[in-house]
């Protein structure tokens, strides 16, 4: 009997146990009932150990497969914003795109800590769908384990993505050349910002909402108004000023940035100034820092601004020739400082 | 020990623990206002007042005068320096040949 | 953000930064023969670096970085104690985020939380009340540090305790005073100190009378400042106005939240709770006489030196600084951080070596964080 045409298997258990991660009955029921049936794409075919995939793009000559992984880990697994699922799809579709690739298909591996609510899985799962319909990707083959209580924290997540690369592009960070323009799509800090507060520890209430978000769309109206875009980076953990000091790294430049017009949320500020936080440290899901020839700067702005993720979208600072390597700041009230890359994690300060 | 943050207060949570709710650009924590508490009146007077807030508690409620005069003092002096930049920038084009 | 941002307007900052260039050369100070003016706290110490201060203010006068970060100066020993009470079973111990950092003659709480240890970092000591409340059969330890801007919210969460008669919440007492090192400073026959920019924050506890001393029996100058960089700049040139008028005076430039006479509800609070110990030590400064607080035998109950038997013993301290840490003269002032052979090599924010690249606030970690060095490359 034809696989697709079976009924669906249910999932009737309320908690995960290890018995679902055991390779039976138990875990062919958790895996098509909540996963497989949230995933799922019509033509996809039989289940095999392995997806078969094929793209025309792919097959164009001097197009290159593009291929990234990570893992998810995030504390709490549901924040404002967002979940751990929806980073999942997200962060990885975003290390696809800001190479330039069209994001096509992700894989999905599960680690889930015995005792987790099957509806908390349920929820993630419908979440990573929707994050992959609205990245114009599909979760095409996973993998699902479960370990005893303690020890993984609920649940972990690796997503493995590949895209293709159209034979004209050529993103690299160490093209990057002085005069070229710095601009980030939005407001900095939003989702480290969201997950301090949703930890709860500081015991702080605000209304601010992570940035999660696919950028796919962002970055091909970016590059199609400023073709000669050099590289672009997405700020995750570390924030900008991680991600402009890998910029300067590779490439050798040195990299201005003027203080008075980073984009920042005032929920965001608050939460800063109250623990002695720098914005430019705190994670991003969401944004990400671009380089652009300076006669395309004005272009790549416009282009942003005209699309959902990059509203706010500013010019930053840009490359420039002094201070090989080092990411310096213009502050607001005229001086100047190095903004280094983070040691550690940041800590709320009291001083 | 320094990091402390002006904050409106914006209600009163808990008259007996002394316990206020206060906002700092759109953020909302509980917080001790003990040092600040007026005496013999209830707490709900504090309501609307700014206070600078360290490791959850209103340490002393600000002086809006005093913030007044701090800042006209260094508006001034801003102005007389854009004044003076000025005045070199205009001689400046009249000594030029 | 009212009352932080119009105290960061880039067109006042212009105006008192000529009126400082001006009154600097009135002086007649240069770089080879600067004015010495120290910050005495972390947290002025990190707004100078972050907002680039000592680059935009004249070569003639110098900032010399003062020992007001409390972090910075906890001894290895006590750290060890806290990893002691931390380790102990059903223990839960709350402490500020940036104190997790220090490292202990053996290890930091951030590497007793990896190696399993129940620490969890708060905001406040309040949040850890409220663990006490929540966790009645875990015994709460709060790591109580810094000066007497925190003092006061370690006492009232300690008498809130007692007046709700919790019997799991106790504090690991490590409070210090600002006027003992300050005075020890000015009796140090090496120093060259010319004014000072006084602690805005511990001053709204303290009042400014306790600063009377150093006008009048040592003839310099200090006016109590804000963090914000303009108010900060504009202490600076009121003591330059002074130094150049030849007066020597207690001012208050932080006069909207600093009253004259401090704060009586703080003030009371900690001497109900606190006692000052004969002398506590300071790390890159040695043992200073009443400097430190203990908890009053009345809120035995709360001090968990008595509780889990954790004693300032003197005679088994004197810890020797690692070989070649030059933490001392850099707080004192003799040398800058750049002139510590340890400096960016074996002593960084990864791998501390001593006191002030600890934490953020200490001079060594802002110089290199902020790049003071570095910038002089790039400037």
């Amino acid at each position: 009997m034809n696989a697709h045409l079976r009924p669906p298997r249910r999932l009737s258990a309320t908690h995960v146990t290890l018995a679902h991660g055991g390779g039976g009955k138990a875990m062919r029921d958790l895996v098509e009932d909540v996963f497989v049936a949230a995933f799922a794409n019509p033509g996809m075919g039989e289940m095999e150990d392995q997806a078969r995939l094929t793209n025309a793009a792919l097959t164009v000559p001097g197009a290159r497969l593009a291929f990234t992984t990570d893992a998810f880990v995030v504390d709490p697994i549901e924040f404002p914003g967002g979940d751990i699922g929806k980073i999942a799809v997200c962060g990885t579709v975003n290390d696809l795109v800001v190479g330039g690739a069209a994001p096509l298909w992700l894989s999905a591996a599960f680690i889930i800590e015995e005792g987790v609510d099957v509806a908390l899985l349920r929820r993630i799962a419908a979440s990573m769908r929707a994050a992959a319909d609205e990245a114009g990707v599909a979760i095409v083959t996973g993998d699902t384990k479960v370990v005893g209580r303690g020890s993984a924290d609920k649940i972990f997540i690796a997503t493995s993505g590949i895209g293709v690369i159209a034979p004209d592009r050529d993103l690299r960070a160490s093209a990057v050349q002085p005069g070229d323009v710095a601009i980030v799509n939005g407001a900095l800090g939003d989702h480290g910002a969201a997950i301090m507060i949703a930890r709860g520890d500081m015991n702080l209430s605000t209304e601010i909402v992570s940035d999660c978000r696919p950028l796919g769309t962002l970055m091909e109206a970016t590059l199609a108004a400023a073709p000669g875009l050099r590289a672009a980076r997405d700020a995750t953990r570390g924030g900008v000023a991680s991600a402009l000091n890998e910029i300067a790294a590779a490439s050798g430049v040195g990299i201005e940035i003027h203080e008075a017009v980073l984009p920042l949320r005032a929920e965001a500020r608050g939460v800063c100034e109250i623990l002695g936080l720098d914005p430019l440290y705190l994670a991003n899901e969401g944004t990400l820092v671009a380089f652009v020839p300076e006669c395309e700067a004005a272009a790549a702005v416009a282009a942003m601004r005209a699309t959902d993720a990059g509203r706010s979208a500013v010019a930053i600072g840009n490359a420039v020739v002094a201070h090989p390597g080092v990411v310096v700041m213009n502050t607001m009230l005229g001086g100047r400082r190095i903004v280094d890359m983070l040691v550690g994690d940041q800590l709320p300060r009291i001083c | 020990m320094c990091l402390g943050i002006p904050g409106r207060i914006v209600a009163i949570a808990d008259e007996t623990r002394k316990l206020a709710l206060i906002e700092i650009s759109g953020v909302t924590r509980e917080v001790n206002v003990a040092c600040v508490a007026p005496q013999d009146e209830p707490l709900a007077k504090l309501v609307g007042s700014w206070a600078l807030i360290h490791v959850g508690f209103a340490m002393s409620l600000i002086d809006e005068e005093e913030a007044a005069k701090t800042l006209a003092l260094l508006i001034e002096l801003g102005e007389a320096q854009a004044e003076i930049e000025a005045m070199r920038a205009s001689a400046g084009e009249v000594v030029a040949p | 953000m009212k009352y932080v941002d119009e105290f960061r307007d880039p067109f006042a900052a212009r105006g008192v930064l000529a009126a400082i260039a001006r009154t600097v050369d009135a002086i007649g100070a240069i770089k080879e023969k600067p004015i010495h003016i120290m910050e005495i706290c972390g947290g002025h110490t990190h707004a100078i670096f972050r907002y680039g201060l000592d680059k935009l203010t004249p070569p003639g006068l110098e900032f010399i970085h003062g020992p007001g970060c409390p972090v910075c100066v906890l001894p290895m020993p006590r750290v060890d104690e806290a990893v002691e009470i931390a380790e102990r079973n059903g223990v839960i111990f709350t402490t500020f985020g940036d104190a997790m950092r220090v490292p202990g003659t053996k290890k930091s709480l951030l590497q007793a939380k990896a190696d399993g240890a129940d620490i969890r970092m708060v905001y406040s000591p309040l949040d850890a009340l409220d663990l006490a409340r929540r966790n009645p059969n875990r015994d709460i330890v709060f790591f109580g540090l810094g000066f007497e801007t925190t003092t006061p919210s370690t006492a009232l969460s300690i008498q809130q305790a007692a007046a709700e008669r919790l019997t799991n919440f106790s504090v690991f007492c490590n409070h210090i005073t600002v006027p003992p090192p300050i005075k020890a400073l000015l009796d140090d026959p090496f120093m060259i100190l010319d004014g000072f920019v006084g602690p805005g924050h511990v001053s709204m506890v303290i009042g400014t009378h306790p600063y009377d001393f150093i006008a009048r029996d040592y003839g310099k100058p200090i006016v109590v400042a804000g963090f914000e960089p303009l108010v900060l700049l504009q202490s600076v040139l009121m003591v330059l106005t002074q130094i150049s008028e030849g007066r020597a005076e207690v001012e208050n430039q932080y006069a909207r939240i600093v009253p004259e006479h401090g704060n009586p509800i703080s003030i009371a609070a900690c001497n109900d709770v606190y006692e000052p110990r004969d002398s506590f030590e300071w790390r890159g400064l040695g043992e200073i006489d009443k400097s430190g607080l203990k908890i009053r035998e009345k809120y035995a109950a709360f001090d968990a030196e008595r509780k889990f038997g954790i004693g300032y013993a003197i005679a088994s301290r004197a810890l020797a600084e690692p070989d070649g840490c030059r933490c001392g003269d850099v707080m004192t002032g003799r040398i800058k951080p750049r002139a510590c052979p340890k400096f960016g090599r074996d002593c960084t924010p990864e791998a501390p070596l001593g006191a002030l690249m600890v934490s953020s606030e200490g001079a060594c970690a802002a110089y290199y964080q902020y790049g003071g060095a570095q910038l002089e490359d790039v400037a």
